[in-house]
């Protein structure tokens, strides 16, 4: 198994690169459209409402790999060339950006009302007492139950395969059917997921233990 | 658009639909008993045995379900154990699931007050019998809504083995945009739709129990 990682591992190392790449973009993506959804899903206008929850509720129940294939397929055809990259990030993007939106507004529901009415009382405008007062609580508390989405969110990210984004999983192909030895080729895979995935799954436990 | 929507093509999606209905029915029965089994052992600390199933199950729940997928379609054939794609998307679910289920169950258990445990004990049960009569029975119902989150994301999850060619609601949709690009996203529209109506139900059934709870 070690011959195997020797002989190929830029395969692996150029894998790595597009996994933590297209899981940091996603994070970020996810993260700032989670946070905007879950303000636009408690606004007083009802519309609004609507359209944020529609939005959260098609994303949500829609399998991530259904989606990335749809921007994989759909937008080379009547937009413009995308690679099988671009797809999937924006795909896992759109993805967990409705889970993040769900913790995100947890949070926000765990901060006191007596907050904001503080806030406000104070001649903060509803927008600056979200900003300084309401959102960094909320993002505390929303924490651990965002570590775990990101830990999926990384997960997630082996969907890139199903489109040619030359991630972990894709190098595992590569590995296991150029040279034949399938179950090692996979279990060194796995070892680099979990060069990603432990450190965060340790981190969020230890949040949940502090809470 | 709507030539997409003929009686062939709509009954060819729904006989995926009903092997996508198989494949979560089965994965969900089966990692429900497994995942309930491991988290009432993990909660036990029986010597050996929990730091195993805990180091195996945090292993488990940290890797790609595709690379599992992959793992028993193309993995165990290797050692001389062929299941097909049917068996392997089963098998590859209900090892992730499990895992998954496992830490929702320890977690159902822990909320349950440990007089519960404590009472049943001086009543003269044993451990296992105060935990299938009176702790689990309680921390189950308690359970439900994450549960049955749990039970949405399997049977999104069951789109992934269309890799290994079972034949489910996304692989048909591909062989039938295969033939016609133009029925692209038609189809997608339409298993999209399928995908939601099961995962909406589903979870909008967790909401209005975790309500009724609070």
């Amino acid at each position: 198994m070690f011959d195997l990682f020797l002989q190929n591992w830029q395969t692996y190392l150029s894998g790595f690169g597009y996994t933590i790449l297209c899981s940091a973009i996603a994070l970020i993506a996810s993260f700032i459209l989670g946070t905007v959804f879950a303000l636009l899903e408690i606004t007083e206008t009802k519309w609004i409402r609507f359209l944020a929850k529609t939005y959260i509720e098609i994303f949500r129940n829609i399998p991530l790999l259904v989606i990335t294939l749809f921007f994989y397929l759909v937008i080379p055809t009547y937009f413009m060339k995308i690679s099988g990259f671009t797809a999937g990030t924006i795909g896992l993007s759109l993805y967990t950006s409705a889970f993040i939106a769900e913790t995100i507004r947890a949070g926000i529901s765990a901060v006191g009302d007596g907050q904001m009415e503080g806030a406000r009382s104070n001649g903060m405008t509803y927008l600056q007492a979200m900003r300084y007062v309401i959102l960094p609580q909320a993002f505390h508390y929303a924490l651990p139950a965002m570590g775990n989405q990101w830990i999926s969110l990384i997960k997630n990210s082996s969907v890139l395969a199903f489109v040619a984004g030359f991630d972990l999983m894709y190098s595992a192909d590569t590995v296991a059917f150029s040279t034949y030895h399938v179950i090692p080729a996979y279990v060194i895979t796995g070892c680099f997921y979990l060069i990603l995935t432990l450190p965060l799954n340790f981190y969020t436990k230890h949040l949940e233990r502090r809470a | 658009m709507w030539q997409a929507y003929s009686w062939i093509n709509l009954d060819f999606i729904l006989k995926g639909f009903l092997v996508t209905i198989e494949v979560s029915v089965i994965s969900i029965i089966l990692s429900f008993l497994i995942g309930a089994v491991l988290g009432t052992l993990r909660f036990s600390k029986i010597p050996v045995l929990t730091p195993i199933i805990a180091v195996v199950v945090d292993l488990v729940r940290n890797l790609p379900l595709l690379l599992m997928i992959f793992f028993t379609y193309f993995g165990l054939p290797e050692l001389g154990i062929k299941i097909g794609s049917f068996g392997a998307a089963v098998l590859a679910l209900v090892i992730f699931e499990s895992a998954m289920i496992s830490e929702i169950v320890r977690g159902g258990i822990k909320a349950i007050d440990p007089g519960q445990m404590e009472g049943a004990r001086s009543n003269g049960m044993s451990f296992f019998q105060a935990m299938i009569y009176v702790v689990l029975p309680q921390a189950l119902y308690h359970m439900i809504p994450a549960l049955l989150s749990q039970f949405v994301s399997l049977v999104k999850d069951t789109s992934l083995a269309t890799i290994i060619l079972l034949p489910d609601l996304l692989y048909r949709a591909q062989i039938v945009y295969s033939q016609n690009p133009a029925y692209t996203i038609p189809m997608y529209i339409l298993i999209s739709i399928l995908y939601f109506i099961i995962c909406f139900t589903l979870s909008q059934l967790a909401n209005r129990i975790s309500k009724r709870y609070a």
